[in-house]
């Protein structure tokens, strides 16, 4: 367990180190800090002095070294536009989309349950058809079409939902805010998280089905049944417990997707969160809130997946730990 | 164009060449079903006729959409002939913001948008097939290393990795040069971060083949490594290639969609059919939705027939596929 946990650690490491890299280096070519600091009006001579003094004639491995222990001490530059340090404003940011994310799982783990185990269990239903009718159809429609859609038929055509923003938000532990207490933020959140979950859910009842009647094939379930043992026992004790292994694993790598398409999500809702400010931080160059985007983007990732395999060798006992074959 | 590479009616002929009685076994049990399929049948029909439609788009367009000289402004903004009041004949699907015919600008941004995404997938295909035949028939070191940077570049989403670079480059090339270099762009870009879905499946097949005793038969007649690999191997594994290609083209436009939407893929002068959807996503809340709302559908039913195509042929190819 040990080793294992080891080495993930230290995969992680590497891939946080690859990040930082490409990080410094989009630092290090996108714009120029001088003319942001200091405008047009100052000497040639004046600018050399400015960069020596900034370090900025250093070799590439001593900028880079500075880079890093800065980073590590959370100093991530100041973002040009908003005057404040980069990672402070990224993580005012985040409650927001981690709100849209936590939404979302919360419809894909609600509904993609229920549906992939029934259509698994009545492959020949009516209501399994259409269930595999409609995941095929959700998976071709992309996300921001589908929340194009839903603003135009629920906020222009019926007018029953906010299009734009978080709406009212109530304020929570270490100054986050939060729309799930307030019936507003809850109504502005309804829209943007269906369209986030639309993607994934398609995927997850698929993945699901697919699991479970391969299991229903393996030989415990047919002993079981042929026990006697009450076919809801089997299907939700037995049955389930394997099926949901392969899940964990798709669902940890795709919580980092969902990050991805929040970008979208939000880019359609306006929703003030951390996608939304990094596309507009692109059209600015703002290249210090750039940088720390990457960063903190590619610790999410870094960090569910780990957590995600760790959790997956602990839950299954047929992982070989060590990774010995 | 390389649009029909990708279907299987022209897989068939292709394959037949082959002289392997199985191969040409496996073709009449693809044909067999393809004869009963409903589906696949509609999905196939409507596929040939989007790619009839893109190769054939500047004789069958009314209006060249990149022609400045052929559009007015005050065209702009019209609706579809069939609203009887403000529809002006001469455009059947109305007009955009800019005031070019709406029918004409589809027709070449599904030529764009199937160019990019067939390119993009030939980009993917060549790079996996190579590292995944040689992860799998070498095995070892050179195996896990490969699969392990697979796995590090998968737990990173496309759709994260597309938008992070192809910001980069537009924050540091500057938007015009950027206009111009968008199609190369996309095409590399859908086409790198997505190498290890073909790398996976094709290393999975080789496994499975690397057994049979055709390759040892092969082996110990004296034939080179990569002659077995690309020559005796690689014919074996068409049907996985075959089933996800199919996919990847679909995930491929609907990734590039998604970029032009957000502003980083193709820009709005030369519009695929994300961009013509975000350029008119300003226009919906004033009332002018076939802006948006048709090349939506083309698009969806675009997507929509390759992805039941692909699930037709993976139900009949019934390949390993590489699960994760």
């Amino acid at each position: 367990m040990i080793a294992f946990f080891i080495k993930r650690l230290a995969q992680a490491i590497v891939v946080m180190f690859v990040i930082s890299i490409i990080s410094f280096s989009i630092q290090d070519n996108l714009g120029d800090p001088l003319r942001e600091m200091v405008g047009q009006s100052v000497s040639e001579a004046e600018r050399q002095q400015l960069r020596d003094e900034l370090g900025l004639n250093d070799p590439f491995l001593v900028q880079y070294g500075r880079f890093v222990s800065n980073a590590l001490q959370g100093d991530l530059g100041t973002s040009y536009f908003f005057k404040e340090p980069a990672l402070d404003v990224i993580l005012g940011k985040l409650p927001a989309t981690l709100e849209l994310v936590f939404g979302a799982s919360l419809i894909i783990v609600l509904l993609s349950i229920p549906l992939g185990v029934y259509s698994a269990i009545k492959p020949q239903s009516w209501f399994s058809k259409a269930v595999m009718g409609f995941s095929i159809v959700g998976i071709s429609v992309p996300v921001f079409l589908t929340a194009i859609g839903l603003i135009y038929l629920f906020s222009i055509e019926l007018g029953w939902m906010p299009s734009f923003g978080r709406g009212e938000t109530q304020p929570m532990f270490w100054g986050w805010e939060s729309g799930f207490f307030t019936w507003d933020g809850l109504a502005h959140l309804v829209l943007p998280c269906i369209s986030l979950a639309s993607i994934m859910l398609p995927l997850f009842i698929r993945l699901i089905r697919a699991e479970m009647m391969e299991v229903l094939q393996s030989e415990y379930v047919k002993f079981a049944r042929a026990k006697g043992l009450p076919l809801r026992r089997i299907y939700f004790l037995h049955a389930l417990k394997n099926t949901m292994l392969p899940v964990i694993t798709v669902g940890g790598v795709q919580i980092g997707t969902m990050v991805a398409y929040t970008i979208l999500t939000e880019t359609v809702f306006q929703w003030p969160g951390m996608g939304f400010l990094f596309l507009e931080a692109v059209n600015r160059v703002d290249t210090p809130l750039i940088v720390a985007y990457l960063i903190v983007v590619g610790a999410i990732f870094v960090i569910t997946n780990t957590l995600v395999d760790l959790i997956y060798g602990l839950v299954n006992p047929t992982v070989n730990l060590a990774g010995k074959k | 164009m390389t649009t029909e590479n990708q279907t299987p009616a022209d897989k068939m002929p292709a394959a037949g060449q082959a002289p392997g009685l199985l191969q040409r076994m496996k073709e009449s049990h693809v044909w067999h079903s393809f004869t009963r399929d409903r589906v696949a049948q509609l999905s196939l029909t409507i596929f040939m006729g989007y790619v009839l439609m893109a190769l054939f788009a500047p004789a069958i367009a009314p209006f060249d959409p990149y022609d400045a000289t052929q559009i007015d402004i005050m065209n702009s903004e019209l609706p579809p002939s069939w609203d009887e009041e403000m529809g002006d004949p001469q455009f059947w699907l109305g007009t955009d913001a800019q005031g070019r015919d709406l029918w004409s600008t589809i027709l070449y941004g599904t030529r764009i948008s199937l160019t990019i995404g067939i390119c993009a997938v030939l980009l993917q295909a060549t790079i996996g097939i190579i590292i995944g035949l040689i992860a799998g028939y070498r095995g070892g070191r050179v195996d896990s290393i490969l699969m392990r940077f697979a796995d590090v570049q998968l737990s990173f989403s496309t759709m994260m990795v597309a938008i992070v670079v192809l910001a980069v480059f537009q924050a540091s090339f500057g938007t015009e040069l950027y206009q111009d270099l968008a199609m190369i762009m996309l095409v590399l870009v859908i086409g790198i971060a997505e190498w290890p879905q073909y790398a996976r499946t094709i290393r999975a097949s080789v496994l499975a083949e690397k057994k049979k005793e055709y390759v040892d038969a092969a082996r110990v007649m004296g034939l080179g490594q990569m002659r077995i690999m690309f020559r005796h191997i690689l014919p074996n594994t068409l049907s996985p290639i075959l089933v996800i290609s199919t996919v990847q083209v679909a995930n491929a436009i609907i990734s590039e969609a998604s970029l032009s939407f957000l502003g980083l893929g193709m820009p709005v002068s030369q519009p695929s059919l994300g961009s013509l959807i975000s350029s008119g996503f300003e226009y919906i809340f004033s009332g002018a939705w076939w802006i948006t709302v048709i090349p939506g559908i083309v698009l969806v039913v675009l997507i929509l027939v390759m992805n039941l195509l692909g699930d037709w042929l993976r139900d009949v190819l019934n390949p390993k596929l590489y699960k994760g």
